[in-house]
């Protein structure tokens, strides 16, 4: 789940994202901002990567990586469950507008639901079958929202039917753009923000340079180390593709040193005349963050409340581009994914091709369990979140399925205690917030002097104060409610002037 | 599927480290420095540091039931508070003064504010400086290290009745029959008499002094152990040896015969403690990683003005307390630039 970092650079408010790449454009023709202000930071930043050889970010932890569970599993096709849950809105945005009616019969790869405006990407059958419903479900999030239920015909072949082929080298920037948008194709690393539009920068900004995100550093998931071993091809295309939609001179692939096998398999399969290189970086949470990818392999920063594209770069996770280079070829939309199933609970675990809507609780019968089940994560342990119900599907942004054993009784009773000022948060924040201090004003409420004074904003939720915590103090869940509340408040205080 | 599946919010994986657990490290470290003061000081030593924690974690229990905040006696941490206070006395000193000492620290310095985490100042030094106002004679009554018969007798002093005048220790000093003992601390002597003792000896300990603090050396090594364990932010201990010896050089350099060299600043009194211990707690200093350089330099720097310039030979407890004063100001001054601050 780390281009969840993509979510918190464009939230979902009432101002359209295009409007704020307008806005936030006019600032920035200064000399991209190199973020290391103090000749220590220079000095300190330089020992590291000279101590560790590989570069890195500021802050930041090590949390056990848990990845040899799925490490070496190569990727598995699943049979198709017998009803399919396709949410309407999988993505940041607009949600998607059904095109199919209930009783429809579909066949796989058909488009049943259109893009509503640009922020928004259609979806397409997973599976041949038929409209059982178009209605209300369950989803990850909490409150049920619109769905299209779909019913497996298990007699069909399952051949994809749909599509025309494009020549890629013979389409410009616009028509990538536009094919991009009709596979439907979102961040798969867990943002979930629409792809296209990361391919179209805001006017004023200028792509140079593509970073293709292999960082993974998430404990348990394998799905991006596997998507880069065995769909090598595809993710090439799919940065070729990339390239030529942003006008950007070079790409750099960035992978965390736990995976220095993809890297020499990358390098290796790299032809010598594409501006595309791999750079390992340090394995350390959260490296997968696009902030923190800019910073360890640029030495750059993305300007507070801005985007990336002000610095000239765009970043993409390694299983997007892989699609990417699979789909639009084809013309093809979306249709499944790769998804780490692991986790102590889980009997047999691996990385499978799922289809869109497969449900959690199918997926978790597939690979059997150890026993009782705890918590069942969606993403990854540090920024996943925990499902309510087995029936919630695999949307496009699910990265794995991690599925824990019910809490040690006597963890489940860990006492929270006060603040006793240790500083590890601060340590491990890796955009630098004090979280000691922004915990004791979430105590006291006084969440506007959280956004005003101490960077609230700033936050995306990684996790990594609350997980070094002695006192276990949930930093991170302060801070959720915190923003929610002061959105709330900003959304009243903005109805209020109509 | 009989039972219902867990929720909890991200991040689902925690570190182990908890507080109690940091706090018990910290017991760990400070346990070799007190039995060193037992086996050089005796049986007044061990009943002084026994007196301490244990009147600091009743009051301690008994703030926390009156106040409804339930046992916090199982987070250790008035056990560091009482066993500091105990190391930072005079090893003769009465046990019931001890016993005031440690109720003020607990119920002054933190039941007052709030308990663990909301307290402003070091406890044990708010206990220390409290006992040293009100008793000036017993808390600068030193006795002679290695004191033959230590662990079979204690010193006249230590068994005080309550509310009464220490009893008088120089006739019982006179009957050991020492040679060249003056009474005074090495500070004591390098203040007023201009004597500098050698540096091996306080470097190891083999000197008069407050029950936990002559061992440098040993407290070196238990500071370093702390810091190894990732316990102690390491950066405070030495900013503060570092603020020391930036303030004595200048001087010593103008006029070694008059003052104190920087060896003799760092391993002599109760600096190297409070480094490592008293100056290194979490609760009372800044957060910020400009903000810790900066106490530490202020706490070492004004340590060697009082010593030097005050009326005290002593003044590190003094210069944690002013720290611990200004340590949330120095907070909000070294707030961390944020990422992607213009």
């Amino acid at each position: 789940m780390l281009c969840v970092l993509c979510a918190f650079a464009v939230p979902i408010t009432a101002v359209s994202p295009v409007m704020k790449h307008q806005t936030a454009a006019l600032s920035s023709n200064d000399v991209p901002n190199t973020g290391h202000d103090s000749l220590i930071q220079r000095i300190s930043m330089g020992l590291t990567r000279l101590l560790n050889g590989h570069k890195t970010f500021d802050h930041g932890i090590y949390p056990i990586e848990h990845k040899e569970l799925t490490a070496g599993k190569p990727i598995r096709r699943l049979p198709f469950a017998d009803e399919l849950i396709i949410p309407l809105q999988q993505h940041k945005g607009r949600a998607s507008l059904p095109m199919v009616k209930v009783g429809q019969e579909v066949v796989r790869g058909e488009p049943i639901a259109v893009a509503d405006q640009f922020v928004s990407v259609p979806m397409h059958a997973p599976a041949t079958g038929i409209i059982r419903a178009i209605s209300l479900t369950t989803t990850a999030e909490g409150p049920k929202a619109p769905a299209i239920i779909l019913k497996v015909y298990h007699a069909a072949s399952q051949q994809v039917l749909y599509g025309s082929e494009q020549d890629i080298e013979q389409m410009d920037a616009q028509a990538i753009i536009q094919a991009v948008q009709d596979a439907g194709l979102v961040g798969l690393g867990g943002g979930a923000f629409p792809s296209h539009v990361k391919l179209q920068p805001p006017p004023g900004c200028e792509i140079q340079t593509l970073l293709v995100n292999g960082c993974e550093c998430e404990p348990y998931l394998t799905c991006d180390h596997r998507i880069m071993l065995e769909q090598t091809e595809l993710l090439l295309r799919g940065i070729r593709i990339a390239l030529r939609a942003t006008g950007a001179q070079r790409a750099i692939i960035g992978v965390e040193d736990n995976k220095l096998d993809a890297v020499s398999h990358l390098r290796a399969r790299i032809p010598a005349h594409l501006p595309i290189t791999v750079e390992a970086v340090q394995t350390k949470y959260p490296q997968g963050a696009e902030k923190m990818l800019i910073t360890a392999l640029l030495g750059m920063e993305v300007p507070a409340g801005g985007l990336p594209a002000e610095i000239g770069v765009a970043v993409f996770n390694v299983g997007t581009l892989a699609q990417m280079g699979e789909l639009v070829p084809q013309g093809r939309g979306l249709i499944e994914r790769v998804v780490t199933v692991s986790g102590p609970a889980v009997k047999n675990p691996g990385n499978f091709l799922v289809p869109i809507g497969t449900p959690v609780r199918f997926l978790l019968d597939q690979v059997g369990l150890n026993g009782p089940l705890g918590q069942v994560i969606l993403g990854g342990p540090m920024m996943g979140m925990a499902v309510a119900s087995l029936d919630v599907p695999v949307t496009k942004s699910v990265s794995g399925v991690v599925a824990l054993e019910p809490e040690d009784p006597t963890l489940a009773r860990r006492q929270v205690y006060p603040c006793i000022k240790c500083g590890e948060c601060l340590k491990a924040c890796p955009v630098s917030l004090n979280p000691s201090m922004l915990g004791e004003l979430a105590v006291a409420r006084e969440y506007g002097v959280m956004a005003e004074q101490f960077n609230l904003d700033q936050c995306f939720e990684c996790g990594c104060c609350a997980f070094v915590c002695p006192s276990n103090i949930p930093l991170t869940q302060y801070f959720r409610i915190a923003k929610s509340i002061n959105r709330d408040a900003q959304r009243r205080e903005a109805a209020k002037h109509h | 599927m009989t039972r219902g599946i867990e929720i909890r919010t991200s991040p689902h994986l925690k570190r182990v480290v908890t507080v109690d657990k940091i706090m018990r490290t910290v017991v760990l470290a400070l346990l070799p420095i007190a039995a060193f003061a037992v086996w050089q000081f005796g049986l007044s030593a061990l009943l002084l540091l026994v007196t301490t924690t244990g009147v600091a974690v009743l009051t301690e229990w008994w703030f926390a039931r009156a106040s409804g905040r339930g046992n916090t006696v199982a987070d250790w941490s008035a056990v560091i508070t009482g066993l500091l206070l105990g190391l930072t006395l005079p090893p003769g000193f009465p046990l019931w003064m001890a016993a005031v000492a440690a109720f003020v620290g607990i119920a002054l310095g933190k039941a007052l504010f709030g308990g663990l985490g909301y307290n402003v100042m070091n406890p044990a030094l708010v206990g220390r400086a409290f006992v040293q106002a009100a008793f000036p004679v017993a808390i600068t009554t030193w006795t002679p290290a290695f004191a033959p018969g230590r662990f079979t007798e204690v010193i006249p002093s230590t068994l005080t009745a309550p509310f009464m005048q220490p009893i008088a220790v120089d006739d019982w000093i006179a009957g050991l029959n020492l040679d060249g003992w003056s009474g005074a601390t090495p500070l004591a002597l390098q203040k007023f008499e201009h004597i500098e003792t050698p540096i091996l000896d306080s470097f190891t300990g083999m000197i008069a002094g407050s029950a936990g603090e002559t061992s440098a050396l040993l407290i070196l090594i238990c500071g370093l152990w702390l810091a190894w364990q990732r316990m102690l932010d390491w950066r405070i201990p030495v900013s503060v040896m570092a603020g020391a010896v930036l303030m004595a050089l200048p001087f010593w350099l103008l006029d070694p015969s008059l003052y104190p060299s920087p060896w003799f600043v760092l391993c002599s009194g109760g600096l190297m403690l409070a480094a490592w211990f008293m100056a290194s707690d979490m609760v009372a200093s800044p957060v910020t990683a400009k903000g810790v350089v900066i106490y530490g330099l202020f706490i070492g720097a004004l340590t060697v003005i009082i010593r030097l310039f005050g009326g005290l030979p002593e003044g590190v407890m003094y210069a944690i307390l002013l720290g611990n004063a200004v340590g949330p100001l120095i907070s909000s001054w070294t707030q961390p630039r944020v990422y992607g601050a213009k």
